[in-house]
């Protein structure tokens, strides 16, 4: 979830409202799944290694290509943003779908991956892990869990302190501006919607392959189940601020396994219900609040025609 | 000495208006040269074209004798034209030196210690005070110009236009940002500032360039001309209208303003303790250079523009009592059942539906009429059908948008709709702008048709020749204060001029 929301952060950041979140993390999940199933099927001695990397470029780059068609709807045709995001997202889940479902029957009804892939997304950091106490709280996750902490670091520091990200963040506020400043804002609008869906992309990836109830790697119908929506909350609950997306979806993702851990005696639909309850309260707080440090860029959602002065 | 830049015979026309005709200019480093004209003189067009964002449609730029094609504004800041915006270009949420440092190639790496140094630098050599943490939110109008002005410098120009750099300014900033361009100019910097406030340009500028009508009428130095010299090369002498006007049949008070006040979100004065009032069978023009009021003065009687303070009252004709409309929406004016009908400046905007046809539009001040759940759409039909004969307007049908007529033809639609009402006070704010002779003729013609009916009719104009042969009385605004209020018959356009270009500060 970490994933989706960063690369949400990084399109909203260029201006891009892009609600396909949900599309792209299906996209991701199958085009990384089928990248490392067809990768054990003809490699004779799989890498852990090497089916990773696979995965993830697959992921990324499937998600990469959604996140193209919404970039050229959008930025070059200047179509509505809600209405291309909406469609992506069916379209996302359409496609992973489609797919999850030609795998599974073309292998015979169940298709996953090997152990090895499924080692390498499962598996801890290794003597780490072992530690007492803090080993099975702190190292005991999958890589992607790491490399999504450092990537919401690395992002923070690049919205924040390069060049580049002083741009892109023009970009989002006030086109015209950043546009009369001499930066090409296509060019950052595009960029920022491909990568933050290729990052979606991997969120999805690691959805499929890492399934809390034990059936990683295998593609199971709708697996997604709602979780980009949550990431699009997510943005707006960290208020577009990458370090502080770590502790959101962990917060997040606390309050969704509450159910498991803390009996209210409620319904499990109403524990559903409290990520979103979460998402309003933060939104109301956020725009009772005085400062427009901590809002959305100002031009989100906004198509920008240079003629239109 | 050679011009730092040189404009050869450039024209530049927008459809079938020649808004720059054959004008050539030098621009010296070391010099201020003041840009004067009325509204829609040209001004800002020169200055557009010398900043990049138009393209003159014939002539040439040379800079140190080689000739320039200047397309973007991009081209502009790498010739080291730098160009202060009336709207400043600025991103709200980002700090001064985040702003200042926008778009420049660099290291990958934002040193901002390094910025704000130079930023610093920057200040301290022309005299700026500036705060480059600051972020532009926070910031007053002038600290932002100050931003966008160091911005400038900091990419390195050489010769920065300015258009119309105090409009927003108090008299005391003023002050402090001449001074700042006299040490701009000393640096050898060329200078040059669009402006209609004469003082001003006398205070400050070496050179006067006047335009009139997109053309130059004549440049010369500061020193050897005079307020009076430039206020008449500024308005001219035109060819007269001939507008018809009828002696006023006055019917008595119509509508009251005493001491009206508003304040827009920069919580500066655009209304300033204004008071006048007008009579049926009157028409009030109201002059002004645009930006200094008109606008809030509009609606803020028809109900649109928040009132700080002072009142507004309207006095029914045949009746002795007043009806106080300070603060009333528009709709609680209507309910009252004064009949008040408002032409905007803004007219497809604010005044009529573009996609919607004649009948679609005519319908919108009248759909509650009737008693029926449906709209009535035929006696709407009746009624753009008959206008279309009385005011000759051209339309392929009544179910046309009115997107598709020309601006005069929509003008019509809006001043007949208007009309229709049988108002007793009508507002039309610049009716004839962008008009040919004679749609704008059939406008004044409707207008003088009210003021027979005895309509208290208020005009904001801005041509003065106009405004001077159809209007009973003249309001002069400025700084969205009443500098005075003349009797049209006994004034002259020097005397309008003066009262419009006058700084508050020296009445």
């Amino acid at each position: 979830m970490l994933y989706a929301t960063l690369g949400e952060i990084l399109t909203e950041k260029s201006g891009n409202l892009n609600l396909g979140v949900e599309g792209l993390m299906f996209m991701g999940a199958i085009g990384g799944l089928l990248g490392s199933y067809y990768y054990e099927l003809t490699s004779l001695s799989p890498s852990a290694f090497i089916t990773a990397l696979i995965a993830l470029l697959c992921a990324f780059t499937t998600a990469a290509f959604g996140a193209t068609l919404y970039g050229i709807l959008t930025i070059g045709l200047r179509a509505n943003q809600n209405v291309s995001g909406l469609a992506l997202s069916i379209f996302g889940t359409a496609f992973g779908n489609f797919f999850g479902e030609v795998l599974s029957i073309s292998a015979g009804g169940y298709a996953a991956v090997g152990n090895v892939t499924k080692n390498a997304f499962n598996k801890g950091i290794g003597v780490l892990s072992e530690l007492p106490y803090v080993g099975k709280i702190l190292f005991s996750y999958n890589f992607l869990v790491y490399l999504a902490i450092l990537l919401s670091l690395a992002l923070a520091w690049f919205l924040k302190y390069s060049r580049t990200g002083l741009n892109l963040r023009a970009v989002g506020e006030s086109p015209a501006t950043a546009d009369a400043a001499g930066i090409n804002v296509s060019k950052y609008k595009y960029l920022a919607t491909i990568i933050g869906g290729g990052l979606c992309g991997i969120g999805g990836l690691y959805i499929v392959m890492n399934s809390s109830n034990g059936v990683g790697g295998v593609w199971v119908h709708n697996c997604i189940s709602g979780q980009g929506w949550i990431a699009v909350a997510l943005v707006i609950f960290v208020t577009w601020n990458p370090a502080r997306a770590i502790l959101g979806s962990i917060g997040f993702g606390a309050l969704s396994v509450m159910r498991l851990y803390i009996p209210l005696g409620i319904s499990a639909q109403l524990y559903e219900l409290f990520p979103y309850l979460a998402t309003i309260a933060v939104l109301l707080v956020v725009s009772m609040k005085k400062g427009r440090k901590n809002t959305a860029p100002n031009s989100l959602g906004i198509a920008y025609y240079r003629e239109e002065r | 000495m050679e011009p730092a830049l040189r404009l050869v015979n450039i024209s530049k026309s927008f459809g079938d208006v020649a808004a720059n005709s054959n004008i050539s200019l030098d621009i010296n480093r070391g010099e201020i040269l003041a840009v004067l004209g009325e509204n829609g003189s040209g001004k800002t067009t020169l200055m557009n074209m010398v900043s990049g964002i138009y393209y003159p449609d014939s002539g040439h730029i040379e800079m140190a004798g080689n000739v320039v094609a200047i397309r973007s504004p991009r081209d502009a800041i790498d010739l080291g034209i730098g160009m202060i915006h009336q709207h400043y270009k600025l991103i709200e949420v980002f700090t001064a030196a985040e702003n200042i440092a926008l778009g420049l190639p660099g290291k990958l790496k934002l040193d901002r210690a390094a910025i704000v140094k130079q930023v610093i630098e920057i200040a301290e050599k022309y005299g700026f005070s500036i705060d480059p943490h600051k972020r532009i939110y926070e910031m007053s109008i002038s600290e932002k110009q100050t931003v966008e002005i160091i911005k400038a410098l900091y990419r390195g120009s050489s010769i920065l236009t300015l258009d119309e750099p105090t409009a927003v300014l108090t008299p005391q900033e003023s002050q402090r940002f001449f001074n700042i361009l006299r040490n701009m100019r000393n640096d050898g910097k060329a200078i040059v500032m669009i402006s209609h406030k004469l003082n001003e340009v006398m205070e400050l500028s070496d050179k006067v360039a006047v335009l009139r009508k997109g053309m130059l009428v004549d440049l010369i130095q500061t020193k050897d001309t005079t307020a009076q010299k430039l206020t008449q090369m500024m308005v001219g002498r035109t060819i007269s209208l001939n507008i018809n006007r009828m002696e006023a049949k006055l019917q008595g008070l119509r509508l009251k303003l005493d001491a009206v006040s508003c304040i827009d979100e920069n919580n500066t004065f655009v209304l300033d303790n204004l008071s006048f009032s007008i009579f049926g069978g009157e028409i009030l023009g109201v002059a002004g250079i645009s930006g200094n009021g008109q606008r809030e003065l509009c609606e803020v009687i028809t109900g649109l523009y928040p009132l700080k303070t002072g009142t507004i009252e309207y006095f029914p004709p045949d009746v002795s009592y007043a009806v106080n409309l300070s603060g009333k929406t528009p709709l609680q004016i209507r309910r009252l059942g004064i009949a008040m009908a408002f032409v905007p400046e803004d007219r497809l905007g604010m005044g009529l539906l573009a996609q919607m046809d004649m009948v679609g539009n005519l319908m919108l001040k009248r759909y509650k009429n009737g008693r029926s759940i449906f709209a009535d759409r035929r006696s709407p039909r009746y009624m753009a059908e008959n206008m279309i004969d009385e005011l000759e307007l051209v339309t392929p049908n009544v179910y046309t948008p009115v997107r598709q007529l020309s601006g005069g033809n929509i003008q019509k639609v809006l001043v007949g709709r208007e009309i229709s009402s049988n108002p007793t006070v009508l507002i039309a704010a610049y009716p004839t702008r962008g008009l040919d002779i004679n749609s704008s003729h059939t406008i004044y013609r409707l207008l003088n048709e009210q003021k027979d009916h005895g309509t208290a009719v208020i005009f904001i104009g801005e041509d003065l020749d106009v405004l001077l042969e159809l209007c009973d009385r003249i309001l002069v605004l400025s700084d969205g204060k009443a500098k005075g209020i003349l009797d049209a018959r006994n004034t002259t356009k020097e005397e309008l001029g003066l009262l419009m270009t006058q700084e508050s500060s020296t009445v």
